[in-house]
């Protein structure tokens, strides 16, 4: 006699005993450490951070711990918990240039006032393993860099160097009181103003949004850009409470940023100029400041009156689609039980395929 | 659960939603974008039924969860528990003894009554997606009633196919304005939306919309005058309990062909058997074999 499946709820919490033990791994070492997570893998941390929407570094690497280092997991963790969060307030606007800068590089000038900096960079190490860094404890050949120090003067952008010439497109300030949009609010609409699509590309996926900038380089919505300039350090965070009507410092923030410049030739309505794109991430991450750099410019067509004609031109396509937590929860719901629509289907199929039958073997 | 509030939204966001389903009830089938919230469990796993069922859910309530219409399916256990544990409201098994019923993918075989809500979780709840990818041109086509391209493509269907192909998320005209995605419930359950005693709310987490059937609303399905829309039927009945009159899961038994039919309603099914109904309890052979 069948008897229909019971036992999901013993089956879920064996899974998750499962789950628990793997996530431990071998009891003979010990368990890894926030600290160490923070301290060691702290650009998977900062990924975590910028994608999770929430700057916190403790957090963020409980999360990574939590999720088996899984990184697109651990957002959606810190996302879920950030979600529950009451709402203080809202900031001012950073001044990334007033930024104690860690790393500045620009590639479109040589020397420039502030100078090339380039700070702690993956860039130009050769790739090759670094089998001391196998041995356990610290290998003795690291000796501390010597702090590299902040730069301290106020180092102008890049951009503004351009805009005394006026040959780069005026960022037209927004009125400071007008509200910034906020899909963690809002639901996202069309078209979409270009406060709300950088919060967007801000948490999006870095892998979805490299793929993007990089299709705009090979030629699909070309948008010829250099990098402007790239810098990485910390910003500090001001708040006005209302009671005191005016700015109180509330912490730093280290921040990369990224802003691209691009030629354009002009349109009906604008003289040919060069025009920006802007990418923005928490901590050390330059891959995705650039690629959002790169996107942010390509989704700005409208504005300029190019004709869409790319995927990454494409509003809705790109910014639907960015979002790691939305987009692997409904990958991997196909996992779930459909099978009730699934005898939808069979009954269908069954029924078109007997009248199929019938018409071949009646005529 | 410590640190969470009751059914772990804030009352700020409870507040947020039940003004976009008051407002998703006022006008039935219409689809209301909401700020939807990142949930505990994943995107796609019934976020937007649980941020619906989590504002509209009391101390009084009792909650029944199904998925494909069994309460023990792993994802209706795990829902089911979010609450209890969020809440602390009981939980039934039941369909008349429940006061909320979330739902995924069907609706429950027993009629339901004017003090419960059905609550469906939703994936896609564009009925015009398939047929148009904008979000931007959607919606006009709803502001417009423009439903030509729905129309068409079921006709298309016919043509190609002799009857009209879709078996589940079967669109359906809600008060006579709205073409509206039931979810993906099968095409059978479609006849149970029309004038239902209870208030049907649909939640997309993802997608971030809110849509409603008020009680005691005309919800038809789509179709033509010589093409009436048809329900699914079996040649068996449930191998368990007997019954003809519900939907049936295909069971397989063992690699050649072998099935067996029971009840995807497995509340309908045991309250069937404990009233002494009994199914022949045996396999049936189906397939290729069983054909010629």
């Amino acid at each position: 006699m069948y008897v229909a499946v019971k036992g999901g709820e013993k089956a879920i919490a064996a899974a998750h005993r499962l789950l628990a033990e793997r996530r431990r791994g071998d009891r003979a070492h010990p368990g890894i450490t926030l600290k160490q997570i923070a301290e060691q893998l702290s650009l998977a941390v900062d990924r975590v951070m910028s994608e999770g929407s929430l700057y916190d570094r403790e957090l963020a690497a409980l999360a990574v711990k939590q999720a088996r280092g899984d990184l697109v997991e651990a957002i959606f963790l810190l996302r879920a918990f950030r979600t529950t969060l009451p709402r203080f307030g809202v900031t001012e606007p950073l001044d990334t240039g007033a930024m104690r800068i860690s790393r500045r590089i620009s590639a479109t000038y040589k020397d420039l006032p502030g100078s090339q900096v380039l700070g702690p960079t993956f860039d130009y190490t050769h790739r090759l393993l670094d089998f001391e860094l196998a041995e356990e404890g610290d290998p003795n050949s690291v000796s501390a860099a010597g702090d590299p120090g902040d730069v301290d003067e106020r180092v102008p952008r890049v951009v503004e160097l351009l805009d005394h010439e006026g040959l780069i497109e005026k960022e037209e300030p927004d009125d400071p009181d007008r509200p910034v949009g906020d899909l963690t609010r809002e639901p996202l609409g069309f078209p979409a103003d270009r406060d709300v699509r950088l919060q967007n590309l801000a948490r999006g996926d870095e892998g979805f949004l490299l793929a993007l900038g990089y299709s705009t380089q090979r030629g699909f919505g070309s948008t010829h850009p250099f990098a402007g300039e790239i810098r990485m350090g910390q910003v500090s965070v001001e708040l006005v409470p209302e009671e005191l009507g005016f700015a109180v410092d509330i912490g730093d923030l280290t921040v990369t940023e990224c802003e691209m410049i691009n030629q354009f030739k002009g349109s009906a309505t604008e003289p040919p100029q060069f025009t920006r794109g802007y990418g923005l991430t928490f901590g050390e991450g330059e891959r995705k400041a650039m690629a959002m750099a790169l996107v942010d410019r390509a989704l700005r067509c409208r504005e300029l009156g190019e004709e869409p004609s790319s995927p990454a031109q494409d509003e809705e396509f790109v910014l639907y689609h960015t979002d790691n937590v939305e987009a692997s929860g409904f990958v991997q719901h196909l996992k779930l039980p459909h099978y009730v629509d699934f005898q939808g289907e069979l009954v269908t199929v069954r029924e078109l395929r007997a009248e199929a039958r019938q018409r071949k073997t009646g005529t | 659960m410590r640190g969470y509030n009751f059914a772990y939204l804030d009352e700020q966001t409870k507040r947020m939603i039940r003004r976009a389903i008051l407002k998703a009830v006022a006008v039935p089938g219409y689809q209301v974008p909401f700020g939807s919230r990142e949930m505990p469990l994943p995107f796609g796993w019934g976020t937007g039924g649980i941020q619906v069922t989590a504002s509209i859910i009391g101390a009084d309530d009792v909650l029944k969860v199904i998925d494909q219409g069994a309460d023990d399916t792993t994802n209706a256990v795990s829902i089911r528990r979010f609450f209890a544990l969020t809440t602390g409201v009981r939980t039934t098994e039941e369909t008349a003894e429940a006061s909320i019923i979330q739902t995924r993918h069907r609706i429950p075989e027993k009629p339901l009554t004017a003090d419960q809500i059905l609550v469906y979780q939703v994936p896609i709840p564009e009925p015009l997606r398939w047929l148009e990818a904008r979000e931007t041109e959607t919606r006009k086509m709803h502001a417009l009633a423009e439903y030509g391209v729905m129309h068409v493509k079921l006709y298309e269907d016919i043509a190609t196919h002799g009857r009209i192909a879709t078996s589940y998320n079967y669109p359906v005209l809600v008060n006579e304005r709205h073409v509206m995605a039931p979810s993906p419930i099968p095409k059978f359950d479609n006849p149970k939306m029309d004038h239902m005693p209870a208030l049907q709310l649909f939640g997309a987490g993802r997608e971030k919309r809110i849509y409603a059937v008020p009680p005691y609303t005309d919800v038809k399905s789509l179709d033509f005058e010589d093409y009436p829309f048809e329900k699914q039927t079996w040649e068996h009945a449930c191998a368990l309990c007997g019954s003809r009159d519900s939907y049936l899961d295909e069971v397989v038994t063992d690699d050649r062909g072998g099935r067996m039919f029971v009840c995807s309603d497995t509340d309908y099914c045991a309250e069937r058997r404990d009233a002494g109904h009994v199914g022949t309890g045996a396999p049936v052979t189906y397939g290729a074999d069983a054909a010629e």
